[in-house]
C-alpha cells in the first residue's frame, strides 16, 4: 500500500513478477548461464546502485526474500506471477507455474498465478492447459511468441494453432493474454519485435484482453497504432518503467506516447521483480511529473488518477479484484501477524 | 623513381580503426567503435587484418551481428594494402556460425545452414530508413531549439541547409543527416522530406515531427539498453590501481569459474 502525503491509500497490483531458479545447478547448458547473466546486466544497469544485489543472490533470491521485497519493503499489495519455462536451458525450468504455486499457497491473498501455453504443443498442450486451469483457477497466461521450439523459430498469434489455444483459453475463463513483445531471446532472422499478430488476435477474440508486455518496445510506434485500433489491447510497463530514474526525460517521452495513444485505462504497472524491485519504482512513479515541453508536445497528462489506474485499478479490473474487500482481508492478516 | 612508403603496422592499425569508425550498428545507427564493440585490431606484415568484436549480450540478434561483421570486413578490405580481413565475434550464441561465415565469405543464409530464411538486404534497407528518420529528427530538433521558424525550415533546400550557420554540434548533425539523405532519396531538393523524398507541408509538419519522434523513442530504447548491458557485461569501470580486491571483484569472477 502506498500512502500519499495527504494520507490517501493507493492499492498496488504488480502486473509482472518472477520467482526463478537461476543457480548453476539448474543450468542445462551455457544458455542457462547466459540467460540469467543477461538479466543480471539489466539489473545492474537500471536498479539503483545502493539496492543492487550480488550475482549469487540474483541467481536465487528465494520465496521469503521475494515476499519481503514486494510486500514489506515494497508497496505492492498483490502481484501477478508470469511464468517463463525455458526448459531447454534449465533442468527444472526457469520460473514455472508449479514453483510459483508454492508461494501462492502460502500467501493466497497476495498472488495471482498465471499459466503459459505454447500452441506448438498441440493436443497435449491443450490438455495441459485444461489441467492447469482446473488446478489453479487461471485467469491469465504469459506467452513468448519468439521462443524457439525444435525447428520452429517462434510463432504468431494469428497462426491457426494459436487460434485454437486462444479459443480454449476463452472457454476456460482465461481472459488475460500477456504477450512478451520486447527485448527478446533467440531472434535469429525473424523480426521478433513484430506486434502485428496482436492486431489480428485482438480482432478475432474481442472477449480476451491482450496485454503487450514491455509495450512492444522497441516497436512502440507500431504498438501504439494497433492499441488505438483495438479496445482490448493493453500495455505492460515492465522494463519501460525502470528508465524513470536514470533517464527520466526518456521515460517521460515513452509514458506520454502511451498515454496519448492508449490512454490511462490501458496501462499496467509491473516491476519485473527480481530484475527490479517495487520500492523505488512505485516511489518514483508516484513522484513523477511530465516535463512541460513534453506535455505541450503530446497533450498527455500523468495525473494522480492516471497513476492510481496504472498502479492497480486497471489490473484489478482485468483480474476481478475487489480492492475494498482485499484491503480488509490484508489488514486482518496484518493484525493477526502482529498479535502472534 | 620513388618507392611506395610502407606504413608501419601502427599507422595501418590506425587506418583500420578509422574505417571501422564509419561502420554502424544498423539498429542503433551508432559507430561500432564508439559503442565499444571492437576490442582488438591486429595488422600483420603481409597486410592481413584481424578484428575482434563483442556485443552487449550473448543473445544479440544474429542478423545484426552478421551485418556488422560483414560491413567491417568490407570496410577494411577497401584499404589498398589490406590483403585479407578476418572478423571474429566473441561471447555470442552464434559466434561459431558467424565467424565461419566471415572466414568463408558466406551469405547470411548459408552461414546458418538454412536455419535462417530472412533477407539481410531487406533488413539493411529498413534500418537505413530508420537512421535517415532519426538523423533528420536530430537536425530539426536542433534547429527548433535555436528558435528557428518552422516555415523557414520547410523552405530550406539541401544546399541552403548545408550553408546554414548552426554551430559545431549542428554541423555534425547536418553532415550526418545529409550523408544518408543522399542515399535514401537522392541529391538535391527540399532539405526535410518524407521517405519518398516529398517536401513536408505546413499541415503535415506536426504529424511528421511526431512520427520522427517515435522512431527516436524506439531506437533510443535499444541504444540505452545496449550501452547499459555492454557496460554491465564487461564491467567497464576501470579498476583502481593497487586497490585491494573487494567483494564485487569476486562476484565478477563468478561466471568465469563456471559450474
Amino acid at each position: 500500500m502506498y500512502r500519499t502525503k495527504d494520507g490517501e491509500e493507493i492499492f498496488i497490483i504488480d502486473g509482472h513478477v518472477h520467482l526463478w531458479d537461476g543457480r548453476p545447478e539448474n543450468w542445462k547448458n551455457v544458455h542457462g548461464q547466459q540467460f540469467i547473466d543477461c538479466f543480471y546486466g539489466y539489473h545492474t544497469f537500471l536498479q539503483p546502485k545502493d539496492r543492487q544485489w550480488s550475482r549469487e543472490k540474483f541467481y536465487n533470491y528465494g520465496a521469503e526474500t521475494m515476499y519481503n521485497d514486494l510486500f514489506v519493503q515494497g508497496y505492492d499489495d498483490m502481484a501477478i506471477f508470469q511464468p517463463t519455462y525455458l526448459k531447454d536451458f534449465y533442468v527444472n525450468g526457469f520460473n514455472t507455474l508449479e514453483q510459483n504455486a508454492v508461494l501462492k499457497t502460502k500467501y493466497p491473498d497476495r498472488f495471482i498465478l498465471n499459466g503459459a501455453f505454447d500452441p506448438r504443443d498441440g493436443e497435449a498442450g491443450l490438455a495441459r492447459l485444461e489441467e492447469d486451469a482446473a488446478t489453479h483457477g487461471l485467469k491469465g497466461v504469459k506467452l513468448y511468441t519468439a521462443e524457439w521450439k525444435g525447428d520452429s523459430k517462434g510463432y504468431k498469434l494469428s497462426d491457426p494453432g494459436a487460434q485454437k489455444f486462444l479459443e480454449r483459453a476463452e472457454k476456460l475463463g482465461i481472459k488475460n493474454i500477456h504477450v512478451h513483445k520486447g527485448p527478446t531471446i533467440l531472434p535469429l532472422n525473424r523480426d521478433a519485435f513484430d506486434v502485428a499478430d496482436i492486431d489480428d488476435a485482438a480482432t478475432s477474440f474481442p472477449n480476451l484482453n491482450f496485454i503487450v508486455e514491455h509495450c512492444g518496445l522497441p516497436r512502440l510506434d507500431d504498438f501504439c497504432w494497433i492499441a488505438t485500433q483495438e479496445t482490448n489491447v493493453y500495455g505492460g510497463l515492465a522494463v519501460a518503467l525502470p528508465f524513470i530514474r536514470n533517464q527520466p526525460k526518456y521515460f517521460a517521452h515513452v509514458i506520454s506516447q502511451l498515454l496519448m495513444w492508449l490512454g490511462e485505462d490501458k496501462l499496467l504497472y509491473g516491476s519485473d521483480y527480481g530484475i527490479w524491485t517495487p520500492d523505488w519504482l512505485v516511489e518514483d512513479l508516484m513522484a513523477f511529473e511530465l516535463p512541460e515541453d513534453i506535455t505541450r508536445e503530446t497533450g498527455a497528462k500523468l495525473t494522480l488518477q492516471a497513476k492510481k489506474k496504472i498502479l492497480g485499478l486497471n489490473a484489478a479490473r482485468l483480474y476481478d479484484v475487489d480492492i475494498e474487500a482485499k484491503k480488509a482481508v490484508l489488514a486482518d492478516a496484518r493484525q493477526s501477524v502482529a498479535a502472534e | 623513381m620513388t618507392a611506395v612508403a610502407v606504413a608501419p603496422a601502427e599507422a595501418r592499425a590506425r587506418q583500420v580503426w578509422d574505417r571501422l569508425g564509419a561502420v554502424t550498428d544498423p539498429e542503433l545507427d551508432e559507430s561500432v567503435t564508439e559503442l565499444g564493440f571492437v576490442t582488438d585490431v591486429d595488422v600483420a606484415d603481409d597486410g592481413a587484418v584481424q578484428i575482434r568484436f563483442r556485443l552487449p549480450t550473448y543473445w544479440c540478434a544474429a542478423n545484426f551481428a552478421f551485418l556488422m561483421a560483414d560491413d567491417m570486413r568490407r570496410a577494411v578490405l577497401a584499404l589498398p594494402w589490406a590483403t585479407s580481413a578476418q572478423v571474429e565475434l566473441g561471447d555470442h550464441m552464434y559466434a561459431e556460425a558467424i565467424n565461419r561465415g566471415m572466414a568463408q565469405g558466406l551469405a547470411f543464409r548459408d552461414a546458418f545452414d538454412g536455419e535462417a530464411d530472412g533477407d539481410l538486404e531487406e533488413i539493411r534497407r529498413t534500418f537505413i530508413l530508420k537512421a535517415f528518420q532519426r538523423r533528420q529528427e536530430a537536425v530539426i530538433r536542433h534547429l527548433l531549439d535555436q528558435d528557428r521558424d518552422p516555415a523557414a525550415l520547410r523552405a530550406l533546400d539541401v544546399d541552403a541547409l548545408r550553408g546554414l550557420d548552426v554551430g559545431a554540434e549542428g554541423r555534425r548533425l547536418v553532415d550526418r543527416y545529409l550523408d544518408l539523405r543522399q542515399d535514401v532519396v537522392g541529391a538535391g531538393g527540399p532539405a526535410f522530406v518524407d521517405d519518398g523524398g516529398a517536401a513536408i507541408t505546413a499541415e503535415g509538419w506536426q504529424a511528421h515531427l511526431a512520427s520522427l519522434r517515435r522512431v527516436w523513442i524506439n531506437t533510443e530504447f535499444n541504444g540505452a539498453l545496449c550501452r547499459g548491458l555492454l557496460a554491465a557485461r564487461f564491467s567497464e569501470d576501470p579498476p583502481v590501481p593497487g586497490a585491494e580486491p573487494t567483494l564485487v571483484d569476486f562476484i565478477r569472477q563468478l561466471p568465469a569459474d563456471g559450474r
